[in-house]
């Protein structure tokens, strides 16, 4: 059988290829790391209880997990998971013993909870993706304003609380509950700022997964990561993920506060992409996360061996969970299904693996697609929005062969 | 010519798909103190205007908002000044913001 370029063998129980994993690009030691786009290089910098990350902006700061620790297990240790704020007044010292979560707005009975509170109820766990509505933004063609990251603005964590709902019907929900608002101890520097608050749609709000986080991979939170208690939304991208979360409030209405209402909003249309230079289109809140999937343990560029080369990655959706990865050499030719790992649910990283054989010297492009368990499926070609979000395209990685 | 082949591997199942250990976790306690490094010495570049964006730019965020932005146009520095004043409310004086987006566009914009 002979099918060219595109040729793939089936080799159903072949042994896992041990040692010489090509690294390529990847380094933690360096002092700095180029991103692969203009204006894309990094100082590696070590903040408050994290290890050296990629230091995008330090006021609020916003540090990238460098991509290679993605290949070293299915969760995100803590001291490497990703950091975003939007406002620089960010506690420096949270009291969990202390702190307590305010409940109020269309309720029967408000509340204020303290962990202990949190403690006695019914505690739930969710391995969940948490990714940052604009990963990948310095990607985007023609490139965007914003925080400009690689793919490194995402982390799978197991997290550890109690389910919202619990906490919303021990405050009882008044019938004219819309909306459930979440907002955190952080705030900004000028009362003029909006402070960022995030609402979800009460039925979202009551989900089975949605889960007020205490523990992250069985720790506390990282201050960065919102210590004590942050809002985990499955599925949804992170900015809903509500970090010292501080007060629930249930509105009336759809929240109308400028995090709502002007940021965070993707074009309602086909794919929710636009021409560049649209205007006039139709918007709504950013939502849940598209499939992806990504190698992990070989960088853009890396020189391979002749001969096998092991894969493996990882691959995400919005929910629904991983149905298939793929992988061609051909263009998109043909794609060889790859073998999925340890299902750790639906809202998890699912990692990935397989072989890469190459009998002769020259350059291939490989290309990792994944499909989601709701039938969603990478695009071939990115959607484009004046926000840079949403970037789920197919990911493809050029490799030399010796 | 066989020149390269992929092969999916199945020793996943191998791992079999144990549940998750559903071990109990305490919520913390106590305090969490960090002490976060400022602006970690990154600073604008220094020319004329400098001194106008480091007066109002600051005040909210480090200099790396600005020096991480791709190339950006004369409209497009307009654009994200405006909005610093309109939907975050920084308390630019309107006659400053020609100096600022000047700045912008010389030391961080499209040539």
């Amino acid at each position: 059988m002979d099918l060219g370029r595109g040729r793939f063998l089936a080799a159903a129980g072949a042994a896992l290829a041990a040692g010489g994993i090509p690294r390529g690009a990847f380094s933690q030691n360096a002092a700095t790391v180029q991103m692969p786009f203009a204006n894309g290089e990094r100082p590696l910098v070590a903040f408050p209880q994290k290890r050296p990350l990629i230091l995008l902006t330090p006021r609020p700061p916003q540090l990238e997990t460098p991509f290679a620790v993605f290949d070293h297990g299915v969760f995100t240790p803590n001291d490497a998971f990703f950091v975003r704020w939007h406002l620089a007044n960010i506690p420096q010292s949270v009291d969990a013993s202390a702190h307590r979560i305010a409940v109020s707005g269309e309720v029967n009975r408000t509340l204020s909870l303290s962990l202990d509170d949190l403690a006695a109820m019914p505690q739930v766990e969710v391995a969940a993706v948490n990714q940052c509505s604009g990963n990948s933004r310095g990607l985007f063609a023609p490139r965007v304003a914003g925080g400009e990251w690689n793919n490194g603005a995402m982390g799978n964590a197991l997290w550890t609380g109690v389910r919202l709902r619990d906490i919303l019907d021990r405050a009882g929900l008044k019938a004219s509950a819309k909306q459930v608002q979440f907002d955190g101890l952080d705030g900004p520097p000028l009362p003029a700022t909006p402070d960022f608050k995030k609402s979800l749609d009460v039925d979202v709000a009551r989900g089975d997964d949605v889960i007020v986080a205490y523990a992250m991979n069985g720790a506390p939170l990282p201050v960065l990561n919102g210590y004590p208690v942050r809002l985990i939304v499955p599925g949804w991208f992170a900015t809903y993920w509500v970090k010292m979360l501080s007060s629930i409030t249930v509105l009336d209405h759809a929240d109308d506060n400028f995090w709502m209402k002007t940021a965070y909003r993707i074009p309602d249309t086909p794919d929710n992409s636009v021409a560049p230079g649209s205007t006039g289109y139709p918007t709504i809140p950013i939502n849940r996360m598209r499939v992806r999937s990504f190698v992990t343990n070989l960088a853009d560029g890396a020189a391979l061996p002749r001969g096998r080369t092991a894969l493996r990655g990882i691959a995400f959706d919005g929910g629904s969970g991983i149905r298939r990865v793929e992988v061609s050499v051909d263009g998109g030719a043909t794609w060889l299904p790859m073998a999925l790992e340890q299902d750790y649910g639906k809202y998890s990283f699912r990692r990935w693996n397989g072989e890469f054989v190459a009998d002769a010297a020259g350059s291939y492009t490989i290309a990792v697609r994944a499909t989601a368990n709701d039938g969603s499926v990478q695009p071939a070609t990115p959607g484009w929005n004046p926000s840079g979000y949403l970037r789920n395209a197919i990911e493809t990685y050029k490799v030399t062969v010796a | 010519m066989t020149k390269h082949a992929l092969i999916a591997l199945t020793c996943a199942a191998l791992l079999g798909a144990s549940a998750l250990a559903a071990t109990k976790v305490s919520p913390p306690k106590g305090p969490a103190t960090i002490s976060l490094p400022g602006d970690a010495g990154m600073a604008f570049k220094p020319g004329p205007g400098a001194g106008v964006v480091m007066a109002n730019c600051l005040t909210c965020h480090s200099s790396a908002y600005v020096s991480t932005q791709p190339q950006l146009t004369r409209a497009q520095w307009t654009a994200e000044v405006t909005k610093m004043k309109t939907a975050y409310g920084a308390p630019i004086p309107d006659d400053q913001v020609p100096a600022i987006v000047d700045y912008l566009v010389a030391n961080y914009g499209k040539p």
